[in-house]
C-alpha cells in the first residue's frame, strides 16, 4: 500500500509541478502585460513618440483598404514631391499583426478602434516574449531557469521601454520573434526534429517581417554553427538545425518586399552562406569518414584538402573582389556603424543625429539591465559547467549582443532577452546550490543522533519534509516580492530532481559542494534582496521613465500638474484648418506625427531614405529669409512647422537640433558652413552669435516676437537672453502659435506682384546689379531649380 | 442684393389686391432678439374677423430668405388671464394658397376653435431664424470685432391688414453701426424700436438693415451624431461627436498667440474659447477627445440637479475655424428607462445639451439592446426616422437602432422624446451565457484533444514507434512501481528488526520475515513478464540496462537484507548481546546503505529518462 502511495506521489507531484508551473506562467504574462499599462493610467491610451504614428497611419490603411491595396500603397503625402512606396519599404510584421488582431476581434463582434489594438499590441507581445524566453532557457537549462529567466524579462527596464502601451514599434513584436526563432533553433539542435526546423524558417519569416534586426540572427546562428563544428561537436542534429533555416529562411525572406533581393545579395547574408557550405563539406567529410577505414580516409582527405583548397581560394578571391567593387563593400550603412563604430559619425550625419544611434554611457547599463549587469557573468561560468550546444549558443549570444549594445544605445534592447537568459540561469543555479546544502545540513544532525538503527530511509524522508519546510519559511519571508520570488520557489522545486540525479552521482562531490547552513541562508536572503531591489528599480523606471508618451509633457510645480498639449494642439489645428493638399515643411523629426495627426503631405520624415531631401529643408532652415522662401515655395510648400522650447524650458526643440540641420544641409550644399553658425566653435544663439545665425530661417521663426513675453526674451531652454530681439518676417506670416509657444506654424506669403518689384528696383538703381547677382547666387544654391 | 429683391416684392405688395379673407390684425407687438447667433422674433398678433363667415385658419407670412433658414416656428393661444394663463401650442403648416406674391412662404395656423363674426383671438408666434445675421466685413483680423447685420422690414408682413403695430429690435450691446432710420424710429440703449405705425395694407414691406456689433460665439455643428446605447444591466451610454465650426467672420491674416494672450478679451474677442454643456444629473465616466487623443481642458461640476462639463477646444475658435471633438458620458438606466403597459420606453432629451449650439444637421441614434421588438418611436416635432443594425460586444443578430435625423436644430428643440421597445429579461444572461458555454467548450475540447488519439495514419512507423514507446514508458512505470513497493517491504522488515531491539519478540519478527518473503516472491513474480517485455522491447534498447542494473541491484540488496535479518534474528535467538549483534550487522549495514543508496539513484535515473 504505502509502495502504492509513493508511486501515486511522484506521479502527482510532477502534475503539481506543471500546473504551478502554468499559472506561474500565467503570471508572469498577466505581470509583463501590466506593468506596461503605466502610461495609460499615468497619461492616456494614446500612440507614443515618432515611429508609432508612422505604424499606427500604416495599420489604419491596412484595415480600411485591405492586404492587396496595402502592399500597392505609394504614399504621396509624405516626401513630397518624391513620394514613398509604403509597401515596398516597410517592414510589415507589426503592422499585419496588429492589424490582424484587429481583424480577429471585430468578426468576433468585439468593436475595439485600430488605436486601442496598436496601444496594446506591444504589452501583448511582451507577455508572448516573456513565455518565448521561459521555453528558450528551459531548453539551455531546465524549467527553474526558465522561469526566473521569463520572470526577469517580463520587467527588464531596456525592453519595457521600447513596449509600453502606446509605443507600437517594430521592436515590441520584433523581440519576441527574435527569442522565439533562438527558441526553435535551440530546440531543434536538442530534438533534430525537422518539424520544429521547419517552424524554425517559420519564425524568422517573421522575424524579417518585423525589424531590419533580422540580420543579427542570420549572423549569430552561422557563427554557433561553427562555433559547433570548430569545437568538434557537429551532429545530424546540428546539420538540421541549420540546412532548413538557411534554405527555407532565405526563401521565405525574400518574400518580404523591403528585403527582396537582398537576402542573397549583400552581404549581412553572406556569412550563413558561407557556413552552409561549410557545414556541407563537414557533413561529406563525417559521411566519408564512416564508409571508409581510417586509413583510406587520411588518403582521401590530402587528396580533398589540396584540390578543395584550390578552388576555395579561387571562389573567395572572385568573391572579395566582387564585393570590394562596390563602395560600401556590400554592407549598408547601419550595419557598418555597427562594425566600425566611427563609421556614422564620419560618413552619415543623419544616422549619427538620431540620439538613439550614439554608444551608451556606463549608467545607461543599469538603468536598463540593472542588477542583470552583475549576474550576466556568473550566468556565463554556469553555462560552462557543463557546456552543451545550447548553452554555448547563449553563450556566445549574450558575447556578440554586448558588443553591438556597447555600439548603439538602441541595441541594448538585443542584449535584454540574453541577460535576462544568463541572469536567470545564474540566479536558478545559485538557489540550487544554497537549497541543496541547507537541505544536507539540515538532516546531517538526526543523521548522526540515530547511530546503528540504519534508519536511512526515514532520515532519507526527513531530509525532504525539511527542505520543504525551509522552502515555506523563506517563501513567507519573501511574500512581499512575490512575482520576482515565486520562480525562483519554483525552480528549486522543479529542479530537485536533476539536482538530486547530478549530486547522487558522485556523493563525494556533492559533500564538497554544500556550503555551511547559515552562510546558505543568508546567501539566498541576499540574492531574494538582489531580486527585490531588480523588482522595485524596474517598477520605478516603468513607472516614472519609460511612460511619457512624449507628445504630451507634463510638470510638476507647486500649483499642482501642468499638461503641455502643444503638440497637438498645433496638429489639431493644421487638420481642421488647413486645405486638404497644403504641404507642410518641418525638421524630419515631426514627419511621421504630422502625417499622422494632422493629415497633411511633409516633405520629409523620420524615413530618412532620402538624403538629399533632408538637405534640403535643413539648407532652407539654416538660409537666410529669402533663399529660404525661394526653396519652400519651390517645393510648393504653404506652411512651416517649428517646434521651440525657449518659452516653457522644453529641451529638444529645433533650435538645439538646428546644427545637425547645418551638417546635413552642408553636406550636400556646400554653401552652408558650419562655422558660419559658431562663434569661436561654440553654438548660441545670444548677442554674441554671428549673424548668419541669427538672421537664418530657424532663428527668426523661433524667436518671432518673442521679446514681448516677457520683454527681456530669455530664452529658458539656453539660459540666455536672445541676440536679436526685434525683427520682422518679409516672407513668412504667423498664422499659429500653441499655447505654451511650443509649435509655431508660419505661412509663406505670396509672391509679391511684379509692378511693386518694379517701383523698388528703379528705386534702389544702384542696387540692382548686387541684388540679381545675390538672387543667381540664390538661384544656384537652391536645388530645385 | 437682398435690397433690391425685397424692394421688388414691395412692389407686388402693393400690386397685388387683398384677397383673402375678411380678417384683419388690429395689433401686432413683434420682439425681435438679436442677442445670440440666432434670431428670435416673437410676435403678438391679435386678430379680428370682420367678415361673415366663420374662420378656423390664419395665415403667416415670411420671406422666403427667412423660411429657407426657419429653425423653429411656434404659434400658441393664450387661454385664461392673470395666473391661470397657460399658453396652448397650436398646429402650423406650410400652405400654398393661389393668388399669392413669390418669394413668400406661408404658415397657416388653426385657431382652437372658429372665429366669428366681430370675434377677436391673441395669437402667440415665436421664429428662430439660424444664419441670418450675416457677418459685414466678412473678413475681419484678429484684433477687430464682428459686426453683423441683420435685415427684415419695419412693417409685419402680413397677408392681412394691420391697424396697430410695434417692432423693437435688442441688441447684445449699444455698439452698432447703422440702422434704417424711417419715420418712428428711435434707440434706447440696446433696444432700437420701430414704431408704431397705424392702417397698412397688407403685404407692407419696409425693409431695415441692422449692423451691429455681435461677439457672442457662433458656435455651428455642422454635424452632430448622438449616439444612445442602452445596456439593461444599468448604464445608459450617450456619446456625441461634434464637427463644429465658428460661423462669424472669416480670420483674416494670421494669428498671433502673443496678442491673444497678452489681452484675450481684445485682440481675440470675435472667437470663442470654450462651450457649456449641461449634462442630465449623475452622469459619471466622462470623457472628451478626438481622433488624435484626449483634449486635456475640460471641466465637470456636477451637483444633484445637474452635471456641467465646460469643454475648451485644443484651441481659441476664430471665425471660419474648424474642429472636431466626441463626448461621452454615462448615465443611470433608471433615470431614463421606464415602463408602462408591458413596454419599457426610453424617455431622452432630443437636442444637443450644450448652450447656444446651432445644428445643421442633427442625428440621433438610439441603440436598443439586442432582441428588443416592437419597437416605436414618438417625438414631438416631425423628424426623419430610420432604422439600422448595430453589431456590438458579442452580437449576433445585432442591436436595433433607431435614426431620428433633424435639420437645422437650435436649443428650443431640447425636448423629451420616447422610444418604446419590449424586451425581455431573461435576454439580458444571454451574453454570460454565451461566454461561459464558450470557455466550458473550450476546456472541453481541451480534455477530449489531449485524451483522443489524433494521429492519422495507424500504420505509419511513428505512430508505431509511439504506441510501443507508450508501452514501453507503462512497463518502466510499473517496473517502478513494482522496485517501490519492494523497497517498502524492505522497509517493514528493517521496521520488524527495530521491534525487535525494541520488545525481542523474536516470533512477531519471524512472522513479518514470512509476510515478507510471501510477498517480495509475489512482487518478483509479477516483474517477470515485464522484465521480459522490456528485454524484447526494441524501443526500450537504451533504457534496458539501467533497468537490469536496478532489478540486479534491488535483488542484492534484498539478499543482503535478508542475510542481515536472518542473522539479527539467530542473534536475538541465541540471545547474543546488543553489542555483538551491532559488530556482526555492521558490514552488512554499510553495504546495505550502499545498495539502498544506488537503487534509489537508478530510480531516479529511470524515472528522470
Amino acid at each position: 500500500m504505502a509502495a502504492l502511495e509513493y508511486g501515486g506521489a511522484t506521479t502527482l507531484r510532477h502534475a503539481f509541478g506543471s500546473v504551478l508551473c502554468f499559472f506561474i506562467l500565467l503570471l508572469i504574462g498577466v505581470l509583463a502585460f501590466s506593468i506596461r499599462l503605466f502610461s495609460v493610467i499615468k497619461y492616456e491610451s494614446v500612440i507614443h513618440e515618432f515611429d508609432p504614428y508612422f505604424n499606427y497611419r500604416v495599420t489604419q490603411f491596412l484595415t480600411k483598404n485591405g492586404i492587396y491595396d496595402f502592399w500597392n500603397w505609394f504614399d504621396d503625402r509624405t516626401w513630397y514631391p518624391l513620394g514613398r512606396v509604403i509597401g515596398g519599404t516597410v517592414y510589415p510584421g507589426l503592422t499585419l499583426t496588429a492589424g490582424s488582431l484587429w481583424w480577429l476581434l471585430n468578426s468576433l463582434n468585439i468593436p475595439l478602434s485600430v488605436e486601442t489594438v496598436c496601444v496594446f499590441t506591444a504589452p501583448i507581445f511582451s507577455a508572448n516574449a516573456a513565455w518565448a524566453t521561459y521555453l528558450l532557457t528551459k531548453e539551455v537549462r531546465g524549467t527553474g531557469a526558465g522561469l526566473t529567466a521569463a520572470a526577469l524579462l517580463a520587467m527588464v527596464p531596456s525592453y519595457i521601454s521600447r513596449s509600453v502601451a502606446g509605443s507600437y514599434d517594430n521592436e515590441a513584436v520584433a523581440i519576441f520573434a527574435l527569442i522565439f526563432t533562438f527558441y526553435l533553433y535551440v530546440k531543434t539542435l536538442n530534438t533534430g526534429s525537422l518539424f520544429y526546423a521547419t517552424l524554425n524558417a517559420l519564425a524568422y519569416f517573421y522575424m524579417v517581417c518585423s525589424w531590419g534586426g533580422y540580420t543579427f540572427i542570420i549572423n549569430l546562428i552561422p557563427m554557433h554553427v561553427l562555433l559547433c563544428i570548430v569545437t568538434g561537436r557537429y551532429s545530424s542534429r546540428l546539420y538540421i538545425a541549420y540546412a532548413p533555416l538557411v534554405v527555407l529562411g532565405t526563401l521565405l525572406a525574400s518574400l518580404v518586399p523591403v528585403v527582396g533581393f537582398n537576402a542573397v545579395m549583400t552581404s549581412e547574408h553572406f556569412a550563413s552562406f558561407l557556413v552552409f557550405i561549410i557545414i556541407h563539406v563537414v557533413a561529406l567529410v563525417y559521411y566519408i569518414k564512416g564508409i571508409l577505414s581510417p586509413k583510406m580516409f587520411k588518403v582521401a582527405v590530402t587528396l580533398v584538402v589540396s584540390i578543395g583548397l584550390i578552388v576555395c581560394l579561387a571562389v573567395i578571391a572572385v568573391l572579395v573582389a566582387l564585393v570590394a567593387s562596390s563602395p560600401t563593400k556590400g554592407w549598408s550603412g547601419r550595419s557598418l556603424s555597427l562594425l566600425d563604430p566611427t563609421y556614422a559619425s564620419k560618413y552619415i550625419p543623419i544616422i549619427a543625429s538620431v540620439s538613439e544611434h550614439q554608444p551608451p554611457t556606463w549608467p545607461s547599463y543599469f538603468m536598463d539591465i540593472n542588477v542583470l549587469a552583475f549576474l550576466v557573468p556568473a550566468g556565463i561560468i554556469a553555462c560552462f559547467l557543463p557546456l552543451s550546444d545550447a548553452s554555448s549558443f547563449v553563450v556566445l549570444y549574450i558575447v556578440t549582443s554586448v558588443y553591438f549594445s556597447g555600439v548603439m544605445v538602441r541595441l541594448m534592447l538585443v542584449l535584454a532577452p540574453a541577460a535576462c537568459i544568463m541572469s536567470g540561469i545564474a540566479l536558478s543555479e545559485a538557489f540550487n546550490v544554497f537549497t541543496r546544502s541547507i537541505k544536507f545540513q539540515l538532516p546531517g544532525i538526526p543523521e548522526n543522533s540515530h547511530s546503528g538503527a540504519g534508519d536511512t530511509t526515514s532520515g532519507s524522508a526527513t531530509i525532504k519534509n525539511d527542505a520543504v519546510k525551509s522552502e515555506k519559511h523563506s517563501s513567507t519571508d519573501k511574500k512581499e516580492d512575490s512575482l520576482k520570488e515565486r520562480p525562483s520557489k519554483k525552480n528549486r522545486k522543479k529542479e530537485k530532481e536533476p539536482v538530486e540525479k547530478a549530486t547522487i552521482k558522485s556523493q563525494v562531490e556533492k559533500k564538497l559542494l554544500a556550503l555551511p547552513l547559515e552562510m546558505s541562508v543568508v546567501a539566498i536572503f541576499l540574492l531574494v534582496l538582489l531580486g527585490a531591489l531588480y523588482v522595485v528599480h524596474c517598477v520605478w523606471a516603468a513607472a516614472e521613465a519609460y511612460s511619457a508618451p512624449s507628445i504630451v509633457l507634463t510638470s510638476y510645480s507647486h500649483d499642482g500638474l501642468h499638461v503641455f498639449d502643444d503638440f497637438r494642439e498645433a496638429y489639431a489645428w493644421l487638420r481642421h484648418n488647413t486645405e486638404v493638399d497644403d504641404k507642410v515643411a518641418s525638421w524630419w523629426d515631426y514627419g511621421y506625427q504630422t502625417t499622422a495627426m494632422a493629415n497633411r503631405t511633409v516633405i520629409v520624415d523620420n524615413n530618412t531614405w532620402n538624403n538629399t531631401h533632408i538637405a534640403t529643408v535643413g539648407t532652407a532652415m539654416s538660409s537666410p529669409e529669402k533663399a529660404a522662401w525661394e526653396i519652400f515655395n519651390s517645393l510648393d510648400v504653404k506652411y512651416v512647422l517649428v517646434v521651440f522650447g525657449g518659452l516653457v524650458g522644453y529641451p529638444s526643440d529645433d533650435i538645439n537640433k538646428f546644427l545637425w540641420m547645418v551638417r546635413i544641409g552642408g553636406g550636400v550644399f556646400p554653401h552652408i558652413r558650419e562655422p558660419d553658425y559658431l562663434r569661436d566653435g561654440q553654438y548660441r544663439i545670444d548677442s554674441q552669435a554671428t549673424s548668419t545665425m541669427l538672421n537664418c530661417l530657424m532663428y527668426k521663426l523661433s524667436y518671432y516676437r518673442f521679446v514681448e513675453t516677457d520683454g527681456k526674451g530669455f530664452d529658458r531652454v539656453r539660459r540666455t537672453e536672445i541676440g536679436k530681439k526685434y525683427f520682422k518676417l518679409t516672407h513668412f506670416e504667423e498664422v499659429f502659435t500653441t499655447h505654451h509657444w511650443m509649435v509655431r506654424i508660419y505661412k509663406l506669403k505670396p509672391p509679391k506682384n511684379r509692378i511693386r518689384g518694379k517701383t523698388k528696383k528703379s528705386k534702389a538703381g544702384s542696387k540692382t546689379s548686387s541684388t540679381t547677382s545675390s538672387k543667381r547666387a540664390g538661384r544656384r544654391k537652391n536645388p530645385w531649380h | 442684393m437682398g435690397f433690391r429683391f425685397e424692394f421688388f416684392l414691395v412692389l407686388i405688395s402693393i400690386l397685388s389686391a387683398p384677397v383673402l379673407s375678411d380678417l384683419i390684425l388690429s395689433k401686432v407687438d413683434r420682439r425681435i432678439d438679436l442677442t445670440s447667433q440666432v434670431v428670435r422674433i416673437a410676435s403678438t398678433l391679435k386678430v379680428e374677423n370682420t367678415g361673415n363667415d366663420v374662420v378656423s385658419e390664419v395665415l403667416l407670412a415670411f420671406p422666403d430668405h427667412q423660411a429657407k433658414n426657419m429653425a423653429y416656428l411656434k404659434a400658441a393661444s393664450n387661454v385664461g388671464k392673470g395666473r391661470s394663463k397657460t399658453s396652448v401650442s397650436l398646429s402650423v403648416k406650410v400652405v400654398h394658397p393661389k393668388g399669392m406674391p413669390p418669394a413668400l412662404t406661408l404658415y397657416s395656423v388653426t385657431l382652437p376653435k372658429g372665429l366669428g363674426k366681430k370675434e377677436s383671438f391673441t395669437l402667440d408666434i415665436l421664429a428662430v431664424l439660424t444664419h441670418s445675421l450675416q457677418p459685414f466685413p466678412e473678413e475681419i483680423t484678429q484684433a477687430d470685432a464682428q459686426l453683423v447685420m441683420f435685415q427684415d422690414s419695419a412693417y409685419y408682413l402680413s397677408p392681412y391688414e394691420t391697424k396697430i403695430q410695434s417692432l423693437s429690435v435688442v441688441l447684445p450691446s449699444a455698439r452698432y453701426e447703422f440702422y434704417t432710420k424711417i419715420h418712428n424710429t428711435k434707440v434706447v440703449d440696446s433696444e432700437i424700436r420701430y414704431g408704431p405705425y397705424e392702417n397698412l395694407p397688407p403685404f407692407s414691406y419696409s425693409p431695415i438693415v441692422v449692423h451691429f456689433e455681435n461677439n457672442q460665439p457662433f458656435a455651428v455643428a455642422q454635424r452632430l451624431v448622438r449616439e444612445i446605447e442602452i445596456s439593461h444591466w444599468g448604464n445608459v451610454q450617450v456619446t456625441e461627436d461634434y464637427d463644429i465650426v465658428h460661423g462669424g467672420a472669416q480670420i483674416k491674416g494670421g494669428f498671433s498667440r502673443i496678442d491673444y494672450q497678452a489681452r484675450p478679451y481684445v485682440r481675440g474677442a470675435s472667437s470663442f474659447r470654450h462651450l457649456i454643456a449641461r449634462l442630465p444629473p449623475r452622469a459619471h465616466s466622462v470623457y472628451y477627445r478626438d481622433q488624435i487623443g484626449n483634449i486635456s481642458t475640460s471641466h465637470l461640476r456636477g451637483d444633484s440637479k445637474k452635471t456641467e462639463l465646460l469643454i475648451e477646444p485644443r484651441y481659441p475658435m476664430f471665425g471660419g475655424w474648424k474642429t472636431s471633438f466626441t463626448v461621452g458620458y454615462g448615465l443611470p438606466l433608471r433615470d431614463f428607462l421606464f415602463e408602462s403597459e408591458g413596454k419599457r420606453f426610453l424617455n431622452f432629451s432630443f437636442g444637443c445639451p450644450m448652450d447656444g449650439v446651432v445644428i445643421d444637421d442633427l442625428i440621433v441614434k438610439v441603440v436598443l439592446p439586442e432582441g428588443s421588438k416592437d419597437i416605436s418611436v414618438s417625438v414631438p416635432f416631425p423628424v426623419m426616422q430610420l432604422q439600422e443594425i448595430k453589431y456590438s460586444h458579442l452580437d449576433i443578430v445585432g442591436r436595433p437602432v433607431v435614426v431620428l435625423e433633424k435639420t437645422n436644430v437650435v436649443p428650443e428643440y431640447n425636448l423629451h422624446f420616447q422610444v418604446y421597445y419590449k424586451f425581455n429579461n431573461l435576454s439580458l444572461l444571454r451574453e454570460p451565457m454565451m461566454l461561459v458555454f464558450g470557455f466550458f467548450f473550450l476546456f472541453v475540447a481541451c480534455i477530449v484533444y489531449m485524451h483522443a488519439d489524433m494521429s492519422i495514419s495507424k500504420s505509419s512507423a511513428s505512430y508505431l514507434a509511439k504506441l510501443q514507446w507508450d508501452e514501453v514508458q507503462a512497463a518502466v512505470q510499473q517496473v517502478q512501481n513494482n522496485m517501490n513497493r519492494c523497497l517498502a517491504v524492505h522497509d517493514k522488515l528493517e521496521a520488524s528488526l527495530r521491534d525487535l531491539s525494541r520488545t525481542g519478540d523474536v516470533q512477531a519478527c519471524k512472522a513479518a520475515r514470512k509476510a515478507a518473503d510471501g510477498l517480495l516472491k509475489e512482487l518478483s513474480k509479477e516483474l517477470k513478464p515485464l522484465l521480459g517485455f522490456l528485454q524484447s522491447s526494441p524501443q526500450a534498447a537504451q533504457l534496458w540496462p539501467k533497468i537490469q542494473e536496478l532489478v540486479g541491484k534491488e535483488k542484492e540488496l534484498q539478499e543482503k537484507l535478508m542475510l542481515k535479518h536472518s542473522t539479527v534474528v539467530d542473534s536475538y535467538e541465541k540471545k547474543s548481546g546488543g553489542r555483538e549483534i551491532e559488530n556482526r550487522v555492521a558490514s552488512h549495514q554499510q553495504k546495505l546503505t550502499a545498495l539502498r543508496q544506488e537503487v534509489d539513484d537508478l530510480l531516479d535515473i529511470i524515472s528522470e529518462i
